[in-house]
């Protein structure tokens, strides 16, 4: 990551020595659009993996252990099968990620929805074992503490036709990264899912009131797992992403925070799909800015610490109902037990 | 069976299934496992040393612990103890280097300081729940964050004394005493863990003997019945979360004043926290339970650390208590599967 820092600084550096005193705005936002879009695209992914899992009624404090998953199962795999993929490893290590995070959070489901165990116990148990598991299987297979540095990663790239938009074309869609633009498409879809069919209506209802479901024939304990494993799908693919297009390796503060970060921009969301892709945008915002703002001119006075707590006060804020409330389902974490009223 | 009983047994087979899991991980990925919990229990109880790390990494479990048990009894879940036991770190040491004072205040005053911060920082989740109904979970793993971040600036922009640390403590302000660490050869055992054990009976006496404590496991059990009998939900709501901060802090002066004596920017979370919810659910939330829990994973801790002479990596550790908090958590079906043992065996 500091790699990845250091080049970005460079950038900036570059930049602002390019003659003129100041930076102009233009040249700012080349910086800091880019740049959000980087650091939002794991949070918007796994974010929208909280909002399935949690409509669903199951809580899942456990987004950070998948994220963990998904980051180490796509390094291992862009590691292993470079020289087979070239540079569609990435892409197809993603798809591994989501496979490995479906499979993991198949745990969580297990747990919270056929054992009943409670939903934020369950949920630092994956927390514990995804970090626990993955920093074994790294010293089993490399004998050392962390991996190597991936050949193949989500570069910067110009999105084709896009990138010729004057001005527009240049702040969104130069240097920027496909991965998150996937995000943003992958958002409308969720919200697509879960307000405009048949599944997601049943998906919302199982976590509003599931007796009523029940009552209406709706398998409560199928469409939860359903739940619990798309965020599982999704919370790999983030953190394939974090990992293969910013940290490049794994070790055991690869994923720190990401996932518990996307859990807020979930909530900041209001539980909905794109309300929770707007905070994640936001909360990369907030994120990039706390890595780059010292170089920038109107930034560099303010300590970053308010950058970095930003995303939490907020949420928090938002809990409380100064920003506009945030209700969670109504079954959210409540076991649905047959027959009891 | 009785229901005391299968209390019991339940945390006993859950640490037996997860010792299993473990076993069988070990022998699946090639690795010897009578050789590593060899290595394991020599890590942990092999000289004098070992035992006193494993009596130091026991203190602040314990205290954790019952930060944890403390708002569960309450039916709280303070996932915040990880920010509370950092900023708890922070006041003991900022009292430990800024004031001089005779030993006999400058240590209490240093344990104080931590137990305000610590009970602070869980007041912000206890008021938020108690007069906003927020749910605490969110904001006390919110609150984690704004700890980690804030603390980290503090130590690097106000204490900094180079390489990312602040000064020493005085000696006055120290848990450490040569003669314990002669005792054991150099490890760095302090006195916490007296006050570890002092704090499991304050915790007791607290729930089991005072009103107060009655009241607090009457708003654990029903809100609307500990309302109805006239007590003040949101004020015992509040109060516990803020005792539970307390303990937290406490384990974080265990830190600051014993194991350590500075604080350093941290990296990331310490996970000092995180082992204190499973500490909680092994011991059943009770003062003796979170002891024996603590006792456990301390072992396991320290002896994890020499697991790697058998050539197995010490992370298996992290697996085992991870399965085992798994475990505890689904311990329904342990239940049942007790219950269906039972009725067979009178038949």
């Amino acid at each position: 990551m500091s790699g990845l820092l250091f080049s970005l600084s460079n950038t900036v550096l570059a930049t602002a020595s390019n003659g003129h005193s100041g930076l102009s705005l233009m040249q700012i936002l080349m910086i800091v659009v880019p740049s959000t879009l980087l650091w939002a695209a794991p949070l918007v992914f796994t974010s929208l993996g909280g909002v399935f899992s949690e409509r669903s009624g199951v809580v899942n404090i456990g987004l950070e252990g998948l994220m963990v998953i998904g980051a180490f199962s796509s390094i291992v795999f862009n590691l292993t099968f470079s020289d087979t993929f070239g540079s569609a490893t990435p892409w197809i290590a993603l798809l591994v990620a989501m496979a490995a995070g479906a499979i993991f959070s198949i745990l969580h489901a297990v747990a919270a929805i056929t054992f009943r165990a409670d939903h934020t116990v369950s949920g630092v148990a994956i927390n514990l074992l995804a970090v626990g598991l993955t920093m074994f299987l790294v010293k089993l297979i490399y004998d050392k503490g962390e991996t190597d540095i991936i050949k193949h990663s989500f570069g910067k790239v110009d999105i084709p036709i896009l990138k010729k938009i004057p001005y527009i074309g240049e702040i969104f869609f130069q240097n920027t990264y496909w991965t998150s633009f996937v995000a943003i498409i992958v958002a409308v879809i969720a919200w697509f899912f879960i307000y405009k069919t048949p599944f997601g209506l049943r998906l919302r209802s199982v976590g509003e009131h599931p007796m009523a479901a029940d009552t209406m024939g709706i398998n409560v304990t199928k469409m939860r797992y359903y739940g619990v494993i798309i965020s599982g799908a999704l919370g790999g693919i983030g953190g394939g992403v974090y990992a293969q297009s910013i940290s490049q390796n794994f070790n055991h503060a690869t994923i720190s925070g990401q996932g518990f970060m996307a859990l807020a921009a979930m909530i900041f969301g209001k539980w909905h799909p794109l309300g929770a892709m707007g905070a994640a945008l936001f909360f990369g915002f907030a994120q990039s800015i706390s890595i780059i703002g010292s170089s920038l001119p109107f930034l560099s006075n303010i300590p970053n610490v308010y950058l970095f707590i930003a995303p939490y006060v907020l949420t928090i804020l938002a809990l409380t109902g100064f920003i506009g409330r945030a209700e969670a389902p109504k079954a959210d974490g409540v076991h649905y037990i047959k027959g009891s009223r | 069976m009785s229901k005391r009983l299968v209390n019991i047994l339940t945390p006993i087979f859950a640490v037996i299934l997860g010792i299993i899991f473990g076993t069988i991980i070990m022998l699946v990925s090639g690795y010897n496992p009578i050789e590593a919990f060899i290595a394991l229990g020599q890590g942990a109880f092999g000289d004098v040393y070992q035992i006193g790390e494993v009596v130091r990494q026991v203190t602040p479990y314990i205290l954790a612990g019952l930060a944890v048990a403390f708002a569960f009894r309450v039916g709280l879940f303070n996932i915040g103890v990880e920010g509370q036991f950092i900023v708890g770190w922070l006041a003991a040491v900022w009292v430990g280097v800024t004031f001089d004072l005779p030993a006999i205040i400058h240590l209490p005053l240093a344990i104080l300081a931590a137990m305000i911060a610590g009970g602070l920082w869980a007041f912000v989740p206890g008021l938020l729940k108690a007069r906003f109904r927020v749910h605490e979970v969110i904001v006390t793993i919110m609150m984690n964050y704004i700890a980690l971040h804030t603390v980290n600036y503090i130590v690097n922009t106000k204490m900094n004394q180079g390489s990312s640390k602040t000064a020493k403590i005085h000696e006055t302000a120290s848990l450490r005493s040569e003669w314990l660490s002669d005792f054991t050869t150099g490890s760095s055992i302090h006195w916490g863990i007296i006050i570890a054990i002092i704090c499991c009976f304050i915790m007791w006496f607290l729930l089991e003997k005072t009103t107060r404590g009655y009241e607090l496991r009457a708003v654990g059990f029903n809100q609307d019945a500990a309302h109805y009998a006239g007590m003040n939900v949101n004020k015992n709501i509040i109060l516990s979360m803020v005792i539970s901060g307390c303990f937290a802090g406490i384990a974080g002066a265990m830190e600051g004043l014993g194991t350590f004596g500075y604080m350093a920017v941290q990296g990331g979370f310490t996970g000092v926290g995180f082992n204190g919810i499973a500490v909680a659910l092994l011991g059943g939330n009770t003062a003796l339970g979170v002891f024996f829990a603590a006792l456990l994973f301390g072992i396991l801790k320290i002896g994890a650390l020499s697991m790697p002479l058998a050539g197995v990596p010490k992370e298996l550790v992290d697996i085992i208590i991870a399965l085992i908090v798994f475990f505890v958590a689904s311990s329904y079906i342990i239940r049942i599967v007790l219950e269906r043992f039972s009725k067979k065996e009178v038949k």
